[in-house]
């Protein structure tokens, strides 16, 4: 059928148009910007590059709201990556995309290709990739078919990262029964690169030629965006398997080499990575971003299988491909780095001066133009498929049914739950430490390479990961958090504590947040109250990172998340990378020595709705969830960023999910140290003990320095109580005032005056936890406790990187030393 | 002195091979996969990743690599030849070392710390080390150790059998399900070396492990060992 295709060939009226994913409407603006019919592969282009997926047709009015002005930013929204400059002469790229149909059709390959794609959009900007994030959603784990989507995407995310040589360093693991038809592969990749190797996706200088290099180019792929990504979920249709990408790590690898050479050595202009939209949006985006057209030879392009029609070329999304702008002079050595990285390259194309993609076959000849011979397939202005595409306006509603419970903060009764029903808080803990969500992620771990490159400082399963940057003293601090459930009763709220906990992360290590990134995973845009749950996040969002500070430096929104008996939880997916100008101040969770006191800043607010708390106890979360204050959680983050600057603190852990009996669990357990404490309790012990109100943290110092953060915490207006002393081998946490055990006890319950546990116990539930959720073998690992035996201390030596084996100070047990599970 | 270090495509704990030679002092030199040229390097490094993809199977295809005919040239005039993860793999496949790496006995890629003792001190290899555990990264898909039994009691032997699996208590993991040997190896088998005891090869990332500050610098007594054992070795020729 490509045989009679000409520009001036019009489209039959069959609804072809529909078929593709565009509307009539769409279609009626698609005339107008052609001021004519579309041919098949006009339509075929407009359909891919208008769908959700490459257009943000839907998100782009909310997301220009989102603040995105950084002093230190390079790039940002707009660009394959956003980067920041963090000194040196060197900067950060970083950014985070979802894969989450693809994954859901074909797990292993889904999530492999999601991590090369994001893996490509760092290398595209001139920076290496040093880490990847992968933040991971599922329904039930005792369900089969979320057992085989977690083992393939877990394989998937392992294969292709260990092969390329970049380590996993981190990410989330989280199990919602939301998530039951549409799981979400979210990944972060971080690159480092030195300020002059910043390249754009562009195509400048009219007569320079366009390349492509990297893998050939096959059916694989087609329709992605449009099919895929872009359209609610009808189920795990086999049929929909050939428009999922089949990814190549090793292709990757040398194409990362070829890449970061050809950017070092000046020899191409411009370069952007081949993702969703195939060539059409690598075309058609470097030439709008240059103000240049491209005139494109697809006879040039070489295929993996013969017989592919034009559209097909056109919007394939074969993976590991990129296309290139450089002088005609420089072409023999980028063929030479290529051809030396066995990579094939082809020259393809031309950089006009039209403003259009002009598709021909038949070749250009030598003055630049087409052969007398060449047919035209297609010609398209490149603005009409990228920065001027069309944008829907859509309607937002907030559900009808949406709750009329209080707002947020507002002090409940009768949701105090276990403690009541007379059960041991040490229980309720084990429990939590046990449960699927909480317990630890050594099981998907491990199947990662963590430590190639030699930039791993800290591994994953102790909160942030931090990586050193060679030849300075600084280090990158990176995480990802989503909060779903509370974004299931309040999307504002949800994203809002999404940046708050992911910020506070990076804050605790003593790192400074640089800039964020977002992966928004949403329902149907076109439904009313999707679409809201969309606008309440993006808003939420933009609070969030206007009152601390942090620029948005670009990310990715997954939409049509929705399957047949429901939609996902909205889940605001948030990256954050930190910088720490002095690696030998990083402070961790885990208790450091004996001795130490620990100290609670903060305090909490009514509401459990949303907490894992709340899941455990069958609590109906129809109450409030704890409110947030931004300005609160502004200070809390600055206060301990400076008390770790002058060297108070021997380990900072947040409080976050499983409340505050959790975070002092996983100090005490990733420490090797138990604890024993006072709490206080005014109202509620289950709220105090494992209530989920942000902007806390526990810290614990040497005995000397706990005066001076108490005056500390009080100059930055937040309470500070010292709970007691780390120590011993077990979490002793004794409950006193009011609302604690006498009272309880004279209501008639049998709750213990104190939570009292072997730390052996709980990190036997924290280590079995996931295992048994998702029924298989414990990790092989299970008696060696920490990820890493040698252990660095708490408070390292001052002046140096932190000693093999013992803890900084005096002479403590080192977390290396920890005692054995079970 | 200069190191080699060696290139295929689809190597990528290169990088790290690099890095801990430049902490041992030593000039490293990287060694393009096409080319059988050694320069005249005291001493050569096979490092971890996934040469050609390692596709077939892990190391098969490096093993027919221009460099490789180097590097048995250079193994023969009894030149220093170390082998890790994938470099250990490659030598296998090669038959510059002994036994063969099957997938680990999980099916899983195994990505951990774990310890390593070194069973004789007085190798090229270990002869810097102090005899305790070693603790350093694993990261393979295929490090389970196989050999037949009368290959196995040979290297016994010989003292070819370089280093254990070892657990928390020191005693060597040599059941293949013990926690501590983290693939499976027959009689926990972590690293080998040939009769002639100048090529060596283990699962284990020496060269990961080379600084405090990513952890330990425990893989330093290997990479030292190595390094000044090549030292030794070019100044006697």
């Amino acid at each position: 059928m490509s045989e009679e295709m000409r520009p001036a060939a019009a489209v039959q009226p069959e609804p072809l148009h529909r078929q593709l994913g565009v509307t009539d409407g769409e279609l009626d603006a698609i005339r107008g910007k052609l001021g004519r019919d579309p041919n098949h592969t006009e339509l075929a282009v407009f359909s891919v590059m208008w769908s959700e997926h490459c257009s943000y047709k839907s998100s782009k009015p909310l997301l220009k709201t989102l603040p995105s002005r950084g002093h230190n930013m390079l790039a940002g929204p707009g660009d394959n990556a956003g980067v920041v400059r963090i000194g040196d002469g060197l900067a950060v790229a970083f950014k985070i995309e979802s894969h989450n149909h693809p994954s859901a059709v074909e797990p292993y390959q889904g999530a492999a290709t999601g991590v090369g794609g994001i893996l490509r959009d760092i290398f595209t900007m001139g920076a290496r990739p040093i880490a990847v994030l992968d933040a991971l959603r599922f329904g039930d784990p005792s369900d089969p078919r979320t057992r085989h989507l977690v083992d393939g995407i877990v394989r998937g995310v392992g294969g292709y990262g260990n092969c390329v040589g970049v380590p996993t360093v981190g990410g989330e693991l989280v199990f919602d029964p939301s998530y039951q038809g549409n799981p979400l592969v979210n990944v972060m990749a971080i690159g480092l690169l030195e300020e002059r190797m910043l390249i754009l996706a562009e195509a400048p200088g009219p007569g320079n030629y366009v390349v492509l290099f990297g893998s050939t180019t096959g059916r694989d792929g087609i329709g992605g965006a449009s099919v895929l990504a872009s359209a609610t979920f009808q189920d795990q249709d086999p049929s929909k398997r050939p428009a999922v990408q089949v990814g190549d790590p090793f292709a990757e690898k040398l194409l990362i080499e070829a890449s970061l050479e050809l950017i070092d050595r000046r020899l191409v202009l411009g370069i952007q990575d081949l993702g969703a939209g195939g060539i059409s949006c690598a075309t058609s985006e470097s030439a709008d971003k240059a103000g240049t057209g491209i005139l494109l030879d697809l006879d040039a392009i070489p295929r993996r299988e013969p017989g592919m029609a034009p559209w097909e070329v056109m919007i394939s999304e074969s993976q590991e491909r990129m296309l290139a702008t450089c002088l005609p002079e420089n072409f023999p050595d980028v063929r030479e780095v290529c051809e030396r990285w066995g990579i094939p390259i082809a020259l393809v194309g031309r950089v006009t001066t039209d403003g259009d993609v002009a598709i021909i076959e038949g070749g250009i000849g030598s003055d630049g133009k087409p052969n007398p011979a060449a047919k035209e397939i297609a010609r398209i202005p490149a603005k009409a498929l990228t920065s001027e595409a069309i944008v829907h306006y859509r309607l937002a509603t907030p559900p009808a049914r949406r709750r009329q419970a209080p707002a947020p903060g507002i002090p409940l009764t009768a949701h105090d739950g276990l403690p009541e029903r007379g059960m041991d808080p040490a229980a309720v803990l084990a429990a939590l430490l046990g449960s699927a969500n909480l317990s630890s992620r050594r099981w998907v771990y491990e199947q990662y390479d963590a430590c190639v490159q030699s930039n791993t400082v800290e591994w994953p399963g102790h909160g942030a990961a931090v990586l050193r940057v060679k030849g300075t003293k600084k280090g990158l601090v990176a995480t990802t958090d989503g909060n779903q459930t509370v974004s299931a009763l309040d999307p504002y709220l949800g994203a809002q504590l999404s940046v708050a906990e992911a910020t506070r992360n990076v804050s605790i290590t003593g790192a400074r947040p640089l800039g964020l990134t977002n992966c928004l995973n949403y329902g149907n845009p076109e439904r009313p109250e999707a679409f809201w749950q969309l606008q309440e996040a993006v808003r939420g969002i933009g609070d969030a990172c206007r009152t601390l500070g942090i620029p948005v430096t670009g990310g990715n929104v997954s939409l049509y998340n929705e399957y047949p008996g429901g939609s996902i939880a909205p889940t605001p997916e948030i990256g954050i990378v930190g910088l720490l100008d002095d690696i030998s101040l990083l402070v961790r969770p885990p208790f450091s020595a004996e001795g130490d006191n620990v100290i609670l800043v903060g305090e909490s607010a009514p509401g459990l709705a949303g907490s894992a708390y709340a899941a455990l106890a069958g609590l109906a979360s129809e109450d409030s969830a704890p409110s947030l204050d931004l300005d609160r959680e502004a200070a809390l983050q600055s206060f301990i960023r400076e008390a770790i600057g002058r060297g108070l603190v021997a380990s900072a852990q947040d409080v976050s999910g499983g409340g505050l009996a959790v975070a002092i669990a996983e100090c005490a357990m990733w420490g090797g140290l138990g604890a024993h404490l006072r709490l206080g309790i005014s109202g509620s012990p289950a709220i105090e003990l494992f209530g989920e109100s942000p902007s806390r943290l526990v810290l614990s110092c040497r005995p000397r320095h706990a005066a001076a953060i108490e005056l500390l915490a009080r100059q930055f207006g937040l309470p500070a109580v010292i709970l007691g002393t780390v120590g011993g081998d077990r979490l002793r946490i004794e409950l006193t005032g009011q609302g604690a055990t006498g009272a309880a006890e004279e209501r008639g319950s049998r709750v213990a005056d104190a939570l009292d546990v072997a730390l052996a116990d709980l990190r036997h539930a924290w280590d079995h936890g996931l295992a048994r959720a998702l029924g298989v073998e414990p990790s092989a690992a299970e008696s060696n406790p920490e990820p890493h035996a040698p252990a660095r201390g708490g408070a390292p030596a001052p002046g140096g990187a932190p000693k093999t084996g013992a803890a900084g100070a005096t002479g403590a047990s080192s977390s290396g030393a920890t005692p054995k599970a079970g | 002195m200069r190191i080699g270090v060696v290139t295929f495509p689809g190597s990528n704990s290169d990088v790290d091979a690099l890095n801990a030679l430049a902490v041992a002092g030593v000039e490293p030199v990287s060694l393009w996969h096409e080319s059988p040229d050694l320069h005249g390097v005291a001493g050569v490094i096979l490092p971890g990743g996934f040469a050609y993809g390692d596709y077939l199977r892990a190391g098969v295809i490096a093993r027919f690599s221009p460099v490789m005919r180097g590097v048995t040239d250079f193994a023969a005039k009894g030149g220093l030849v170390l082998g890790i993860c994938n470099g250990f793999q490659v030598l296998a496949e090669s038959r510059l070392v002994p036994g063969a790496l099957l997938r680990n006995r999980s099916l899983r890629f195994a990505s951990k710390i774990i310890a390593i003792k070194p069973q004789r001190l007085d190798s090229a290899f270990t002869n810097k080390a102090t005899g305790a555990p070693l603790h350093m990264p694993i990261a393979h898909g295929e490090g389970c150790y196989y050999a037949d039994e009368a290959t196995l009691d040979a290297l016994e032997a010989k003292g070819q059998i370089l280093f254990r699996y070892v657990r928390a208590d020191g005693a060597p993991a040599l059941d293949p399900d013990d926690p501590a040997n983290p693939n499976g190896s027959l009689r926990a088998i972590a690293g080998v070396c040939n009769e002639a005891g100048n090529v060596a090869g283990l699962m284990p990332h020496p060269e990961r492990m080379s600084e405090s500050i990513l952890g330990s610098d425990d893989g330093m007594q290997l990479i030292r060992s190595f390094v000044e054992s090549a030292a030794a070795w070019e100044t006697a020729r």
